[in-house]
C-alpha cells in the first residue's frame, strides 16, 4: 500500500464513521464540548465581572492582579495541568474533594487555563472604549452603574471575541485535560472501534491515544471534527471583531 | 437676576502647571455667559470645575448654595463636549439617555426626544444609527442629548468651532431659543469673537488660566477695562 492509499483509506474510513454517528466517536466529542463550554461559562463569569472591577475601581493589589492576568494568559497547558493534579491528588491540599481523573477536575483545569485569557481581552476591549463615552454618561447624569453598562454595550464584540478565544483554547488545548483527566474510556467496545463511551476522554486526548495505538481513521475523523469546532469559533470570533 | 453658580478663589493645577487661578465669578440665572481666550487658556477645564467633573486644587463651586451631592447638582446641568461622543445606537437612544438613567416614563420620552430633535432641527430620525450622522448633525444631535431633560445650566465647550457656517448659525439660532423659551442659563466657552458679539449678554475673558475681565458685552467691546482684554478683542494678540 503507497502512501497516498493509506491516507485515502483512512480518510474514507473516518468519514464513514463520523457520518454512521460512531457512539465512541459521538460521545467523545460529547465530553470535549461539555467540558469546555462549562469552563468557558464559568470562565466568562469570572472574567467579565473581574475586567470591570479592575477598569473602573480602585482597590489593593489591583496592579498584583493585573500581573496576574496578564501572565496567566500564556501559561502552558501542561502546567496549569499539573498544578491543578498536585492539587487535587488525595495527598494534596484540595484531596478531599475526590476528582482526581474526573470531568469535573478537567473543568476546573481548563477554567484556570482561560479565565485569564478571556479577562485579559476584555480588559482591552473595555480600555478601547473612549473615555469621552464614559464622562458623557456622567455629563448626561448616570451613575458609576450606568457608565458600566454604557461601557459593556460598547465593548460587547470585543468581549465575545474574549469569551471566543477562551473557548477555542480550551477545545484545542491537551496537555491540562490529559493529566488531571487521564483520557479514561469505558471498558468494552462500541461501535467496532477503540474502547467503550468515554469517560474523560476529548478530542484531543483521544487523537493522542488513538495515534500512538496506529488507529489513524479514529484520529483523523475526530481531528477532522476537531478542526470543525475550532475553525467554527474563529470564524465567529473573526464575525464580531469585524463588528467591532 | 438671580445667582446660579458661584465661584471663588478656584484654582486647579495639572502636574507642575497651573491651569487656573484666582477664579471669581458668578453665573446669573438666565444669561448667556461667554468665557472666551486662546486654546489653552483653561476654557475646557473651567467648564468641567463647573459640571464638577475635577476637582479644583483651591476655592470653590456653589451652583445654588450647594456643592455637595454632586450627581444632584450635575443632573440639573448638561455639559456639550466640543466633539461629542456618540453612543454606538439609534439617535433615539442617544437622545433619549439622559431621561432613561433618570427614570422617566416611556411616553414622556418619546414625546421630549421629538421635542429636542425639533427644536435642534433633526425631525424624523429618531431610529437612524447616530454614528451615521454627518459632523453638523452629530453636533446638533448632541445638543438635542444635552437639552433633552430641561437642565438648568447647559454648559457648552465651542460648540461650533469644527462646524460649516451654515450649522454655525443654526447652533447660535438654538442657543437662543433654548435660552428665551426654557430660560436656560448658558455658559459657552468660545475662542469665536464675532460669535460672543452675536450671542452673548455677559463675557469672561481668560489668558493663561487668569479671568482678567468680566464685563457685559457692551462693555466690553465699547470700553474694556484691561488692555489684554482689547487687545484680544481686536485680534493683536498674539497667540
Ligand atoms: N488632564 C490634563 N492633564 C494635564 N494638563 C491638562 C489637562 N487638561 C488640560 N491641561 C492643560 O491645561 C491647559 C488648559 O487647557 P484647556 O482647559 O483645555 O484650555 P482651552 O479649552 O482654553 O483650550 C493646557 O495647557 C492643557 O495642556
Ligand atoms: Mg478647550
Amino acid at each position: 500500500m503507497s502512501s497516498a492509499d493509506f491516507l485515502i483509506q483512512g480518510v474514507i474510513k473516518a468519514l464513514e464513521l463520523i457520518f454512521s454517528l460512531n457512539p465512541y466517536i459521538l460521545s467523545i466529542t460529547g465530553v470535549s464540548i461539555q467540558v469546555s463550554g462549562t469552563a468557558t461559562i464559568l470562565a466568562t463569569l469570572t472574567a467579565i465581572p473581574l475586567a470591570f472591577a479592575i477598569s473602573f475601581m480602585h482597590f489593593r493589589g489591583k496592579q498584583g492582579l493585573i500581573t496576574l492576568v496578564n501572565t496567566g494568559m500564556g501559561l502552558p497547558p501542561v502546567f496549569v495541568g499539573l498544578f491543578v493534579f498536585l492539587m487535587i491528588v488525595p495527598v494534596g491540599p484540595a484531596g478531599f474533594l475526590n476528582i482526581v481523573y474526573t470531568r469535573k477536575a478537567m473543568i476546573l483545569a481548563q477554567y484556570i487555563l482561560i479565565t485569564p485569557l478571556i479577562t485579559g481581552i476584555s480588559l482591552s476591549a473595555i480600555k478601547a472604549v473612549p473615555r469621552s463615552i464614559i464622562e458623557t454618561v456622567f455629563t448626561l447624569g448616570g451613575t458609576q452603574k450606568d457608565a458600566v453598562i454604557e461601557t459593556l454595550k460598547e465593548a460587547r464584540f470585543g468581549i465575545i471575541t474574549a469569551v471566543l478565544a477562551g473557548l477555542g483554547r480550551a477545545l484545542a488545548e491537551v496537555g491540562a485535560i490529559l493529566i488531571v483527566g487521564g483520557n479514561i474510556a469505558r471498558t468494552g467496545s462500541v461501535g467496532g472501534i477503540g474502547e467503550g463511551l468515554s469517560e474523560t476522554r476529548t478530542l484531543t486526548t483521544a487523537i493522542t491515544s488513538e495515534t500512538s495505538k496506529g488507529d489513524i481513521s479514529t484520529s483523523i475523523a475526530l481531528g477532522f471534527i476537531l478542526i470543525c469546532l475550532v475553525l467554527g469559533v474563529n470564524i465567529l470570533a473573526n464575525f464580531f471583531q469585524r463588528r467591532e | 437676576m438671580e445667582e446660579l453658580i458661584r465661584v471663588e478663589n478656584l484654582q486647579k493645577v495639572f502636574g507642575e502647571k497651573e491651569v487656573l487661578r484666582n477664579i471669581d465669578l458668578k453665573i446669573l440665572k438666565g444669561e448667556i455667559f461667554a468665557f472666551i481666550g486662546p486654546s489653552g487658556a483653561g476654557k475646557t477645564t473651567l467648564l468641567r470645575l463647573l459640571n464638577f467633573f475635577e476637582i479644583p486644587e483651591k476655592g470653590n463651586i456653589r451652583f445654588r448654595g450647594m456643592n455637595s451631592d454632586i450627581i444632584n447638582i450635575r443632573r440639573r446641568m448638561s455639559l456639550l463636549f466640543q466633539t461629542p461622543a456618540i453612543f454606538n445606537n439609534s439617535v433615539f437612544e442617544n437622545v433619549a439617555y439622559g431621561l432613561k438613567v433618570r427614570g422617566i416614563d416611556k411616553k414622556i420620552i418619546d414625546k421630549k426626544v421629538g421635542d429636542a430633535l425639533n427644536i435642534v432641527g433633526l425631525p424624523g430620525i429618531e431610529k437612524q444609527n447616530a454614528r451615521t450622522l454627518s459632523g453638523g448633525e452629530a453636533q446638533r444631535m448632541a445638543f438635542a442629548r444635552a437639552i433633552v431633560y430641561d437642565p438648568q445650566v447647559l454648559l457648552l465647550d465651542e460648540p461650533t468651532a469644527n462646524l460649516d457656517p451654515a450649522n454655525v448659525m443654526k447652533i447660535e439660532e438654538i442657543i437662543k431659543r433654548i435660552r428665551n423659551e426654557r430660560g436656560t442659563t448658558i455658559v459657552l466657552a468660545t475662542h469665536n469673537i464675532p460669535q460672543v458679539r452675536r450671542i452673548a449678554d455677559r463675557v469672561g475673558i481668560l489668558l493663561n488660566g487668569e479671568l482678567i475681565e468680566v464685563n457685559s458685552k457692551v462693555g466690553i467691546f465699547s470700553k474694556p477695562r484691561d488692555a489684554r482684554s482689547e487687545a484680544f478683542i481686536n485680534g493683536e494678540m498674539i497667540y
